[in-house]
Order: C-alpha cells, then structure tokens, then sequence
C-alpha cells in the first residue's frame, strides 16, 4: 500500500467526463481530491492524493494519460521569493484558487500556501521571476 | 487664495511645510472642506511604478587608447544604438540579448549598472584616422563611466486600458498573461496616486519640473510620446484611457535598484518597472478638486487583446475601486482581475518624496513651459510617395 499526490490537468473536452470513478472501480485505489478546480468547457485542475497497491496506481496514472488527461507529481511546492516580489499582483489575476492576492489594507501580496492546487499557471506570469516551483 | 511656488519652498526651509500623499488628501478634503485644504496643505505627493517600455540611457564610456569610433555596441550582448559620437550610446530599456533572448536585456543593464555590478563593453568599428582602434572588448562600472542618464522618451501615462482575452488560447502580451474565455483582466496604473491623474489638466506638472526618478532627482524633460491630452474626459477632468505622457530624464548614478526594476513578460519581452513621484503644489482650491480624486471617480476601458489589430472591441469601462475589488464583470461573467503595476511600491514612493520634502532635500520646480494641452495623436499607413 502506498500513497501518492498528483496533479492531473483535464483539457476542456474531456472535464465533464467521469475519470476519478474508474480510478475506484477498475483500480481499486482509494483517493482524496485536495483540491480541484472544474468549469464546464474550461481546463480543469485537481490535486490528488492516491492510495492503493502501487502496481495498480502505476497502471491508473497510465490510464489517466491515455484519456488525454496530464499528469504530474506534486511532490513540489510554489515557493514566493518575497525579495524578489514587488507587490504588483499581476498573479492574483491568474490563480484559480485565490491563493495569491493582494491584500487590501497592506497592497502587499499574500500567498496562502493552503488554498493552492500547484496548478502552475502563475509561474510564466510573474514579471520579476518570483514565483519557482521546488522540487 | 493662490500659493506660490516661492511661497512653498520657504516652507520647506523653514520646515513648516504641510505635505500629504495623494491618497491621504481625499479624506482630508472631505473632512475639512476644499477651502480649508486648500489653506493648509501646501504638497500633494503623487507616485506610480510600472512596467515603462519606452525608457533607456544615454552612457558616455570615456575614449580608450588608441581611441574608437564605435559603430556597433554591446552590453552584455545587449546591443546599443551606436549612431551618435565615438563613445556614446542609447540603451534601449526593451532591447534583447542576443546570447539570453527574452531572459536579458537593456533593462537589466541598466539595473545592474545601478546596482554597481560590472557590464560587458564590446565593441566594433570601421576605423579612422582620427578614430584607428577596430574593436574593444573591456568591463565598466557606473564608476568607470562617465555620464550616464536614464532619458525615457514616454513614461508616466495618464491612465492606461484594462486588458482581456475572449480567445480560447492563452495569449502573452505587455498587459501580461491573459488567460483564454475571459480568464482574467489585468490593468495599469496607480489610479488615485498616479501623478497625471491628479493634475489632468497639467496645471502644475510641466516641462521642466522636478520629480522624483527611481530614488534620484530628475526632470520633466518634454513631453512623452504619444502623448494625447485630447483623450474624451469625464466631467471631473479624468480621461478615460491612455492620455498625457511624460518624456523625463535624470542621472542613472543617483538612481536606487530599489525603485527601478527589470523585468521580463514572458512571450513578450523585457520591459522596466521605474518608480516615479512627482509633487504637486497645491496652489488654489481648484488644485484641490482635482488632488482629492479616488480610484471610484477614474474611469478606463476594457479592451480585447485577442484581436491583433489596432483598434480591439471593448468591453465597456470600469473603475479603479473595482478592478482593485480583485474581479470585475464582463460580459455578465465576473472575471478576475490583476494589476500589473505595484499600488504598493506606488504609496511607498509617494511617501518617501513627502518626507524628503519635509526634511528639506527635495525644493519644488515650476514648470518653464506647459505641456501642450492638444497634439496630433496619428496612425501609421502604409502608403506610396505619390499617396503621401
């Protein structure tokens, strides 16, 4: 029995389509959505925690790639370099989850390692490179 | 009753200047009436610091032995526009490295001259006989150098557009990384503290007019490219777009790497984040209705950057109070929203130029000539001689 957290990336066509039930039903794993960020005709996120014989996990991550879906460890963290930041917020924009804002009394940027999903979509926006990905 | 320059620089000697930021005098004038403010408080600080692409410096390296008239420069692979005397150059802030591409470019030149580190000089030429040395490969420090200014031909837009993307792809822009199906908008400028938000008329700000320029002592040197005053306002003066900009100028050597940063948008280019303060005097009560101004009362417009033509749909106009709200509605759907100048860095500059003018190290600047308050604002076509 062992445990691994994903992050799977469904493309827009397949969203609506009934993937993590078959993870259970042809797999046998157990799962745990941490997170997940799922609209209709939009890219969808989850972060995923799976739990089960690692034979069968190995041969569900092989699965989930052929149904088109993306899938990467999430043994890794955003990590702001706050020396760096320069508190514009041009990222608060992109993140799903809101785990970067701007708060509004201070004007200064909070990242609220809790709420994010490691979706990634904010590490090519930020202008003075402050926001890495650690692995 | 009007208030002179003059008049206000004695305070500042004297140290009884009254100076708030721009974004404490609207509570100010709310609590004590325009006529009152407009009495009491002698400065309004105003600020901004923002990605300005239209920026570089002019550098003089000094004449090695035997000399060069250099025709080709490089700055850390950065090339330079060399079409002017022996040993000068332009640095152009948007400039490519051409060994980094989009990682390194004129604005991180101009940052790490700044911040003291040491910068690749290579140089070409076609040699002359007052001018015989064919090429120089060497390193410079801003101590090494002679003159160096930042001198920006377009900084300090009065307002700017909100950008969106009604594409299904993600598209890279200088408004940053707009996210497909109206997945975000991102916006620029400081709004309420921005220095022509709060002068829309250019009363106080002109040609020559001191400012404070990424932590050094500049000037207004003219005014910006593009610059276009005739932009349709609101009642309250505010344009509802790009507007007025300012060409400014001062010494790279005086500058902080803290109020100027490079900086790369990624499938764009490199581009340069420059603080900028400018005081405005308050010198009569009309002053005062245009410097108690907030973010609810400015107005800009929502544009499609999908469309890569000149003129992109809009998406009707917005205030600042919302777009800072974090999400605003477009299209009846409420999209998330960004700025991709720093409101932050913003209030902290307008409060470092009100100290120092209280402490007596920063003198206020009339202006020697307005700027115009109407320009040709014009495209560019493609035409024959014979169109022309």
């Amino acid at each position: 029995m062992i445990k691994r957290k994903l992050v799977l990336s469904f493309p827009e066509n397949i969203v609506t389509k009934p993937i993590t039930y078959k993870l259970v039903k042809e797999f046998n794993l157990e799962f745990n959505i941490l997170r997940a960020e799922i609209t209709p005709n939009m890219e969808g996120k989850m972060l995923i925690e799976l739990r089960g014989d690692k034979a069968q996990i190995d041969k569900s991550i092989k699965y989930l790639i052929s149904t088109g879906v993306s899938v990467q460890e999430a043994a890794k963290d955003i990590i702001l370099n706050k020396n760096q930041c320069i508190d514009c917020g041009v990222c608060a924009s992109i993140c799903i989850t809101q785990a970067l804002s701007l708060d509004n009394t201070s004007h200064k940027l909070k990242f609220n390692k809790d709420k994010c999903i490691l979706c990634e979509l904010c590490l090519d926006c930020c202008p003075v490179s402050a926001i890495k990905v650690h692995i | 009753m009007a208030k002179t320059i003059e008049e206000i620089n004695e305070k500042i000697k004297n140290g009884k200047v009254v100076v708030l930021n721009a974004e404490e005098i609207i509570d100010y004038a709310e609590e004590k009436g325009t006529k009152k403010t407009a009495k009491e408080v002698d400065v309004v600080t105003t600020a901004t610091f923002g990605p300005m692409c239209s920026s570089g410096a002019f550098i003089n390296f000094g004449h090695p032995d035997p000399p060069i008239k250099m025709t080709k420069v490089w700055l850390n692979d950065v090339p330079a526009c060399a079409g002017i005397a022996a040993v000068d150059v332009y640095i152009g802030a948007a400039e490519l490295s051409e060994t980094e591409g989009m990682n390194y470019g004129g604005a991180y030149v101009i940052e790490d001259l700044i911040s003291g580190k040491p910068v690749k000089l290579r140089a070409t030429s076609h040699g002359t006989d007052c001018y015989p040395r064919r090429e120089i490969e060497t390193y410079i420090t801003k101590n090494t150098i002679n003159q160096a200014y930042l001198f920006n031909p377009r900084n300090v837009y009065q307002n700017y557009a909100v950008a969106t993307n009604s594409s299904n792809r993600t598209i890279y822009t200088y408004m940053g990384k707009l996210l497909p199906n109206f997945g975000n908008a991102t916006y620029c400028s400081a709004g309420q503290l921005s220095p022509l938000l709060n002068d829309p008329y250019y009363r106080t700000i002109g040609i020559g007019t001191r400012i404070f320029l990424a932590g050094s002592q500049g000037y207004v040197s003219w005014y910006g490219t593009q610059h276009n005053p005739g932009k349709e306002r609101l009642p309250n003066g505010i344009p509802c777009g790009p507007a007025g900009t300012l060409a400014v100028i001062g010494d790279l050597k005086e500058m902080s790497p803290e109020y100027l940063k490079a900086c790369t948008f990624h499938g764009y280019g490199v581009t340069i984040f420059i603080g900028i303060g400018i005081p405005i005097p308050v010198i009569d009560e009309e002053m005062v209705e245009f410097l108690k101004i907030k973010d609810e009362d400015i107005y800009t417009e929502i544009f499609d950057y999908s469309v890569q033509r000149r003129n992109k749909p809009s998406y009707g106009k917005v205030n600042y109070k919302q777009l800072r709200s974090g999400k605003i509605k477009i299209n009846g759907k409420f999209v998330q929203t960004g700025s991709i100048s720093s409101y932050f860095k913003a209030l902290e500059i307008s409060n470092v130029l009100k100290e120092e003018i209280k402490n007596g190290k920063f003198y206020l600047t009339a202006s020697v000539a307005p700027l115009p308050p109407e320009e040709k604002y014009g495209s560019l076509d493609i035409l024959s001689k014979e169109e022309l």
